[in-house]
């Protein structure tokens, strides 16, 4: 049986082949060709030049040419990396902040993803108009709109000093509680969308079931609706988490000279030190350890569900 | 009555056609922003037939980038000496063809003669502005802050620990800009400005970092305005930049006083430069366009609008007194003389001041 549907893909027609190679083209194209570029250019090193690295590729001067250039390279770069702990430190910072605010727009989401999907079937477009409607506006725009709102003389100070509920305002602009503001706000609609798919297609006879056998509705949840929604938790998270870690825009604009985000320091490196390849070797670093554990962990979801087929 | 109408629209079509044909000869000028009195290109092009296309940017970074990845589409950028020192080294510019450029002898020596360290013999820029780093400073909050006799005159308002602990509550920015920082530091612990040893930049670094905890913001535009505004008491800037915010409080009659010093230790001196990129497109209009940048009245015009010096002789008797007689902007013989400038940074000493002054900002 097994055998026959792992057989099957090999007699594709011609047609089905072409389907196929769209989307790879794609990929290839605007993927893993830049990839490729990135990575030469952090193996090469930096130079008053332009562009500023050598070696560059010549394809007039000949094959001899291209080799001599191909031994010119060096994994100096990502030594480098691992000498100032600049680097580890920025990468570690990122994905904490990240995953800090992952977690939040989680807790944020996840009851608005839920009541979306357990109200009306006549309201669903309109909350979920709703909550695409932000990207009408242009997300710099937005991000800035933070910056009136949280500045010392902003609108929340002045509302909290109104009150009465502090007596001095509040220094949030330009610290890292403003990054985790300025990240789950920019990102939830981006974990609500999927959680919303996978929670409205939940079929609600289960929980009933659950009821009838006395379950209480906490339990139920617990168990039944949580275990449901998790492709949509993972999709969502995903989804947050890996855009987040690479901010550049939320951390320059809202943090602190003392934030410490990757997204800047590669900006620095690119731009101040006009170093390209170390640059270069801080994304290609960057991408790995986004992808390495996103890999590791489709593999799992992927024994995990042939084991249950 | 139709064929009438269509006929119009042909001639009008026509005649759009001429008009863009005569304005076929475009010049793409890429400068800083709030550098230009914008009167000067529309007058360019009445007299030249050539359109002005004018970008601006805010940090010389970015035009460096953009100048070495090449392709830029620009025909006359405006780096600030150090940088176009650099640019120069990788081939970024064209050398001026000067029997186009007639108006040369206009410019001033003693500029030239100080550019001259960073473009030998003149052949790749001619100079548009020039200016200092200082010290640009609330009056008012000040004195509040430190008394009748505060040292505004003096680097020690800054480096200070004693000083820059009182201005802490009534907000100090600094520039984000480590080549203007570090040989600030350099100068004021009695070292070469200019150093290109790790010692002596890692010590600038600590200097720096000492009194990191009293400043509110490292940023190179925004303390314009809270200059201007009163919302802070003390910001290192660039001459012209202070002088701006001194006439936009002056100008909104807010009770805000703010006035620029060269220290008395000494200040940067740095030379904003026209070039023409080497794959300019439109060489010819380049050149026109330094050409006209470079005649007396045009020059005035634009340092009364910037309140910044520039390097053209023969415009100074042609500037209003506010600038010319102001000694922040064309400063007296013996503050001259305190003046230093700096050269660019080899790449490995670059990465120890980038490197000095993250350390510095983030304060670690």
């Amino acid at each position: 049986m097994d055998t026959e549907h792992v057989a099957a893909p090999a007699r594709r027609s011609p047609g089905a082949w072409l389907l196929i190679a769209v989307p790879y083209f794609w990929l290839f194209l605007f993927f893993l060709a830049p990839f490729l570029i990135v990575v030469k250019i952090s193996l090469s090193q930096t130079a008053i030049a332009i562009p500023p690295y050598v070696p560059t590729f010549d394809l007039s001067e000949g094959w001899q040419a291209f080799q001599e250039a191909l031994s010119a390279f060096s994994f100096e770069n990502y030594v480098w990396l691992t000498e100032d702990a600049l680097y580890w430190r920025s990468y570690l910072s990122s994905v904490s902040i990240a995953a800090v605010s992952t977690l939040i727009t989680l807790l944020i989401g996840y009851p608005i993803a839920y009541g979306m999907a357990r109200s009306p079937q006549s309201w669903r477009p309109t909350l979920l108009m709703l909550v695409i409607l932000p990207f009408w506006t242009s997300f710099l725009i937005r991000v800035y709109a933070w910056i009136g709102i949280l500045k010392n003389e902003g609108l929340l100070n002045q509302l909290l000093l109104t009150f009465g509920l502090i007596n001095e305002p509040l220094v949030i602009l330009n610290t890292n509680i403003a990054v985790y503001i300025g990240i789950v706000y920019s990102y939830l609609p981006f974990l609500v969308l999927p959680l919303y798919a996978s929670l409205e297609r939940l079929d609600g006879t289960l929980l009933e079931a659950a009821e009838d056998l006395g379950c209480p509705s906490w339990k139920a949840f617990w168990k039944i609706t949580v275990p449901l929604s998790l492709p949509g938790i993972i999709a969502g998270c995903f989804l947050v988490f890996i855009p987040a870690v690479g901010e550049f825009v939320i951390p320059d604009l809202l943090g602190g000279s003392d934030t410490l985000m990757i997204g800047k320091t590669l900006w620095v490196e690119f731009f101040n030190n006009r170093d390209w390849p170390v640059s270069s070797a801080v994304a290609v670093i960057l991408l790995l350890i986004l992808v390495i554990p996103i890999v590791l962990f489709q593999n799992q979801q992927q024994k995990m569900s042939e084991k249950e087929g | 009555m139709t064929v009438k109408t269509l006929l119009t629209g042909v001639a009008a079509l026509g005649l759009l056609s001429g008009v863009a044909h005569a304005q076929d000869r475009t010049v793409n000028v890429y400068n800083w922003s709030d550098y230009i009195d914008e009167s000067i290109l529309e007058d360019f092009t009445k007299e030249t037939g050539i359109k002005v296309v004018y970008d601006v940017f805010d940090s010389n970074e970015v035009l460096e980038t953009k100048l070495l990845a090449g392709g830029t589409g620009y025909d006359v950028v405006v780096p600030t000496g150090t940088f176009l020192a650099r640019q120069i080294q990788a081939g970024a510019f064209t050398e001026l063809d000067k029997s186009k450029l007639s108006n040369l002898s206009n410019m001033w020596k003693d500029i030239e003669e100080r550019v001259e360290k960073y473009d030998p013999g003149n052949a790749y820029s001619i100079n548009y502005m020039w200016g200092t780093t200082g010290i640009g400073y609330n009056v008012e909050k000040v004195k509040e802050a430190l008394g009748e006799d505060a040292p505004v005159d003096s680097w020690d308002l800054l480096f200070k620990p004693e000083n820059i602990e009182k201005l802490k509550d009534c907000g100090v920015f600094m520039l984000d800009a480590p080549t203007e920082m570090i040989p600030a530091a350099l100068n004021y612990l009695g070292l070469d400005p200019d150093s290109k040893d790790r010692g002596e930049i890692e010590q600038a670094g600590e200097l720096l970092k000492s009194i990191r905890p009293s400043i509110q913001k490292y940023h190179s535009s925004e303390y314009i305005n809270a200059l201007a505004n009163g919302d802070i008491c003390v910001a290192v800037g660039w001459s012209g930049d202070v002088l701006q915010a001194r006439d936009r409080a002056a100008e909104a009659d807010n009770g805000v006083t703010v006035e620029y010093v060269i220290p008395k230790e000494g200040a940067q001196m740095w030379f904003d430069q026209m070039a023409i990129p080497a794959d300019a497109p439109n060489m010819e209009e380049a050149h026109e366009f330094l050409n006209y940048i470079m005649r007396p009245d045009v020059m005035a015009k634009a340092s009364n609008f910037v309140y910044y010096a520039n390097g053209n002789e023969a415009s100074k008797e042609l500037l209003n007194e506010d600038v010319i007689g102001d000694k922040a902007i064309y400063p007296d013989e013996a503050t001259v003389g305190n003046l230093f400038t700096t050269t660019p940074y080899p790449p490995k000493v670059q990465r120890v001041v980038t490197r000095t002054w993250t350390a510095v900002k983030s304060g670690q």
